[in-house]
């Protein structure tokens, strides 16, 4: 089995006014092709700080982390942002699209950052934007999208590179809880189909849905153990008639 | 390639964000550029009119002239006493000053011409042949004075334009007489002039001169019928002056002996160092300080356009920070999909620079207005208000901007520069932010 990323011993320390902070004090594990993990833990515990490395946005204090065959705790910084253009999908609990641009167009962004964006690639985004249920807003911008049709277009975003796997942070922190469930399900058969997911959350609930979940506290694993009670969300918000619901709903 | 156009793109679609805002910055630039290609214009106009004006003068000329001196040393108790160049001295340059290809003595009074029973005021100009050509005057009808007329001491005019028209309306001038005003004997008028454009007074030794009311007669009929003295009536006084020569013009062989010819006659003249009633003008010498003015009204100029983009850069620079603070969020969201430090520095030069380049690009258009502009003005004033712009010297009254070819690209490059070096330090700026504190920002 491929590993999509693995930490060994992965510390972090922050220095605030002479301080030292220990957000992480060594994390160990491996996350492998295909799986979905849930990362929980209370506030303060690390959570943030280990997607945050995970996501190549931040380099540890110590310890390796493999993104696939390659140690990026030691790149430079455009080494970074070129293993962020390439192999991470980053979901936010903001969404964080760019607001003066389309859907198509901020799916588009990892790309141009690639250094790639042809007429197929075009292509592909409309039919990513598709697949999350927004064919029908292309030219649309982001404020003219509901939470959860904004959290969709992220989530294209996410996948447009193809990435070794998909970080969440939260990503349905500020959704209600059928909007909830719609991106939980849209996950799942992304899962499903193969893509390695690690996502935070604070709700067992959401957790619920995740195949493995590791518990930090106090910036170390407090478990980690396959979920042995995963709840499958319902396929059926995932018809176009929901995507059509919802434009009902928001429109 | 694909990369540039993309961010191109993009940055317009961030510009149309704060319509206003960019518009604004816009502004500024546009004044700058276009404030630099209307200065120039108008700078290189202005020299241009006064470069034309003394090379009409001639640059193998030298002017020696006569300088009225205050009342109080001329005039004593038993009336006014001479003053100024006497033909003597003239009969001397010529003679003693090998480098003068010609002199004309030339001696000037304001007088009333009558014909009939129309009334012109006007100049009265004694003078020789050479005139004409020295003047650049161009005769119409008829002809101008000849060298008979001076040695026979005829009684012969010549009219200029105005003075023609005036007199004559209707009739044809040549072979008729006219009077002068206070002297009882006529002149036969034997040629007309075209219309020549008045020249601009230079330094404070040669005044304006207006050609279009002058009548022309032959220096030595002048002397035997005028005389040296000449009482002008002013009212209810009596203003006398004694002064055998108004002007020498002279002229050398060549232009490189201009300046020694000048500094001889100088010599000759020392005489009149005490009560300073001569001057002695070089118009090559005046060229080269016009040339001189040239240079530095551009510098000057230069300066002011410098610094009013440096302004419209502040401006740009000003909002570019207001706008990476703004969009910090997005900085951060575009660090985290991949973008490197210079893919942020390029996307928001890019802006700053297109931002100044549509500056530029309008006020370039702006500057091809200058002329047109300047020519609309001219209209206006002269249709409402006449005197003003009688009232404004000559070379400004004439001015043609010319839009230098070579204003166009300097202005255009240094509105792109301006955009590279004020929206520099805001990119920077953007790119060196933290991506996870960028992402954080509300
Ligand atoms: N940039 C930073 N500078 C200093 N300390 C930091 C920084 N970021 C995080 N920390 C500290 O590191 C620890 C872990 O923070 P982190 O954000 O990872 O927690 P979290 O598990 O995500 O919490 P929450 O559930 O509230 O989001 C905290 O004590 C926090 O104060
Ligand atoms: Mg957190």
């Amino acid at each position: 089995m491929t590993i999509a990323a693995r930490c060994v011993d992965l510390k972090k320390d922050y220095v605030l006014k002479g301080e030292t902070v220990h957000a992480l004090r060594g994390v160990s594990f491996e996350v492998p092709e295909g799986d979905y993990v849930a990362i929980m833990g209370p506030s303060g515990s690390g959570k943030s700080t280990l997607l945050n490395l995970l996501g190549c946005l931040d380099r540890p204090t110590a310890g390796a982390l493999f993104l696939g065959e390659d140690d990026v705790s030691t790149m430079t910084d455009d080494e970074l942002s070129w293993i962020r253009a390439t192999r991470i999908g980053f979901v936010f609990q903001s969404y964080n699209l760019i607001p003066q641009l389309t859907v198509v167009e901020n799916i588009e962004v990892p790309l141009y950052y690639q250094g790639r964006l042809r007429a197929s690639d075009r292509e592909r985004c409309r039919q990513l934007a598709a697949m999350v249920g927004l064919g029908d807003r292309l030219r649309h911008r982001p404020a003219q999208l509901s939470g959860g049709q904004q959290q969709r277009v992220a989530i294209a975003r996410s996948l447009v590179n193809d990435p070794f796997f998909i970080l969440a942070d939260e990503p349905t922190g500020n959704l209600d809880s059928q909007t909830t469930e719609e991106i939980l399900a849209l996950f799942e058969r992304l899962n499903d189909d193969g893509k390695t997911i690690i996502m935070v959350t604070h709700e067992d609930e959401v957790a619920r849905h995740t195949k493995r979940i590791i518990r930090l506290r106090d910036g170390m694993i407090q478990s980690d153990a396959p979920n042995t009670q995963r709840k499958h969300a319902g396929t059926s918000y995932w018809s176009m008639a929901g995507a059509a619901r919802e434009g009902v709903r928001h429109g | 390639m694909g990369r540039w156009m993309h961010t191109i793109r993009m940055g317009c679609k961030s510009l149309t964000l704060h319509p206003m805002r960019s518009a604004l910055t816009i502004l500024g630039i546009f004044i700058g550029v276009a404030s630099v290609i209307w200065l120039l214009a108008i700078g290189e106009g202005i020299s241009r009119e006064a470069q034309r004006q003394i090379e009409q003068l001639g640059a193998d000329t030298i002017i020696v002239r006569s300088v009225k001196p205050p009342v109080e040393v001329t005039v004593d108790r038993r009336g006014p006493t001479p003053y100024g160049l006497k033909r003597a001295e003239y009969e001397r340059i010529v003679e003693t000053v090998p480098t003068i290809k010609s002199a004309i003595p030339i001696r000037e009074i304001r007088r009333q011409f009558r014909y009939r029973s129309r009334l012109v005021d006007g100049r009265l100009v004694g003078c020789t042949p050479e005139y004409a050509d020295v003047n650049k005057l161009v005769v119409a009808r008829g002809r101008f004075l000849e060298e008979t007329d001076i040695l026979k001491k005829q009684d012969v005019c010549v009219l200029a334009a105005r003075v023609a028209e005036r007199l004559f309306p209707l009739e044809d001038p040549i072979g008729k007489r006219i009077y002068i005003s206070e002297h009882t004997d006529f002149y036969q008028v034997v040629g007309v002039l075209e219309p020549r454009n008045p020249t601009a007074a230079i330094g404070g030794s040669l005044s304006a001169q207006d050609y279009s009311g002058d009548v022309y007669i032959p220096i030595s009929t002048m002397r035997q019928r005028i005389g040296d003295i000449v009482v002008t009536r002013g009212s209810g006084t009596f203003e006398g002056e004694i002064l055998e020569l108004n002007q020498i013009t002279l002229r050398v062989h060549e232009v490189k002996d201009v300046l020694a010819t000048a500094e001889l006659v100088q010599d000759m003249l020392r005489s009149h160092d005490k009560l300073n009633d001569v001057a002695v003008v070089v118009p090559l010498e005046l060229l080269e300080q016009a040339r001189t003015m040239r240079l530095m009204f551009m510098v000057f100029m230069g300066l002011i356009a410098a610094i009013s983009l440096v302004v419209g850069g502040i401006g740009i620079m000003n909002i570019m920070l207001a706008t990476v603070t703004e969009r910090t969020r997005e900085i951060g969201i575009r660090r985290a999909l991949g973008a490197r430090r210079s893919d942020i520095v390029r996307q928001f030069l890019v802006e700053t620079v297109a931002l100044s380049v549509l500056g530029g690009l309008g006020g370039i258009l702006a500057g091809y207005a200058c002329p047109y502009a300047v020519e609309l003005l001219r209209w206006l004033l002269e249709t409402y208000a006449p005197k003003t712009i009688e009232s404004l010297p000559v070379v400004v009254r004439n001015v043609k901007p010319t839009v230098l070819v070579w204003s166009i690209p300097l202005a255009f490059g240094i509105s792109v520069l301006i955009g590279v070096a004020f929206g520099l330090y805001p990119a920077v700026r953007a790119a060196r932010m933290d991506p996870i504190e960028a992402l954080r920002r509300q």
